[in-house]
């Protein structure tokens, strides 16, 4: 029944727009669509935003492991292209401190009114623009340190659901760490 | 600190939620949420009304297609579920220079503008060499314990922290 649901193009785009709703919601009820949180995070003034991933990281590693066992729905782990991720990874950090969103919670601020979003949306299309014009220049480099879609229970030869137990151990006691320190 | 402070929710239960909507991602479109490819995209559909059919010809859009897909809607829905949250906490205004910008840049609005369009700029080129962004990467792919996710959102957030520093915190 789920695969049918898979097929159903305009059924899927809609549903993704729904998804969208309810993740642009919450971005702005947990403060991340506001320029002030997320620089005041990086900063490590404020780990408001540290917290929303991690939760969102132990709710969804759980949740996700338990539907691919139950459902026909898959794990895509993107490819470790380490060289690009790490430089590219490197960029990326530098523009979100700049822009003080990352490209969701730039389209959800643009939603609450941050004219200067707009911008940096902008922004985004010329940058993802340029990468699209150079791609075929930096291939070698792109491909060259792939080490395929891995994942690190299957990297280590273990139970997925010992490395999600470890992982919901370790960022619950960083948040509990947190706020005991007052953050 | 905040000044909208009452109109935000627990970070562990907005976390909680973002995490179900990556279950519903999975399960009801089997799609990892992330925002980036949007954006390369968008630019392509640009590209492809201004050049012509011939855009499609970069390997780039061959990989991901200049058109309208599932994440692309999910990046439309994020403008409009923000617009709906702030317009009921009554949150949304115009916001032409954040407080923390100010406080090192001033109140210049072309500055903080071109200030915007470079963040934007990095963001977009950085985005789509790693692969993904903060979701993508971030959320979706660390939740699927991707290696390559683990370490694409440690390096977002050293470059980040490094960046933030030197540029607002006053060193």
């Amino acid at each position: 029944m789920l695969e049918r649901l898979y097929g159903r193009k305009k059924l899927q785009l809609f549903l993704g727009f729904l998804i969208g709703i309810g993740f642009g919601f919450l971005l702005d009820r947990g403060g991340a669509t506001d320029f002030n949180i997320i620089v005041d995070q990086l900063l490590l003034e404020d780990f408001r935003v540290l917290k929303i991933i991690f939760t969102a990281i132990i709710t969804g590693m759980i949740g996700l492991h338990v539907i691919v066992k139950l459902t026909p729905a898959e794990l895509q782990p993107k490819r470790c292209r380490w060289k690009p991720i790490i430089i590219g990874g490197l960029i990326f950090g530098v523009g979100f401190a700049v822009l003080g969103l990352c490209p969701g919670t730039a389209a959800g601020a643009m939603g609450t009114g941050a004219v200067h979003a707009v911008f940096g949306v902008i922004g985004m299309l010329i940058g993802a623009g340029i990468f699209a014009s150079v791609y075929t220049h930096i291939q070698e480099f792109m491909s060259e340190s792939d080490l395929g879609p891995m994942t690190i229970p299957d990297s280590l030869g273990v139970n997925p659901w010992w490395i999600i137990l470890t992982f919901s151990i370790v960022l619950a006691a960083v948040m509990f760490l947190l706020e005991i320190a007052g953050f | 600190m905040n000044p909208f402070s009452s109109e935000l929710w627990s970070p562990y239960l907005v976390g909680a939620g973002i995490g179900i909507l990556v279950w519903l991602g999975f399960l009801l479109s089997n799609k990892a949420i992330g925002c980036s490819t949007a954006y390369a995209r968008t630019f392509g559909m640009a590209e492809k009304f201004v050049r012509g059919d011939k855009v499609e010809e970069k390997t780039y859009y061959k990989r991901f297609k200049p058109e309208i897909d599932w994440e692309w809607m999910l990046v439309l829905g994020i403008v409009v579920g923000a617009l709906l949250s702030s317009l009921l906490s009554g949150s949304f205004r115009i916001e032409m220079v954040p407080r923390v910008w100010e406080n090192t840049f001033g109140s210049s609005h072309i500055l903080r503008f071109t200030g915007a369009l470079i963040g934007g700029l990095l963001l977009g080129f950085g985005a789509r060499m790693a692969g993904g962004c903060t979701s993508g990467h971030g959320i979706s792919g660390t939740s699927q314990l991707s290696v390559g996710s683990w370490l694409a959102f440690l390096f977002f957030f050293i470059g980040g922290i490094v960046t933030a520093v030197l540029i607002y915190g006053g060193i």
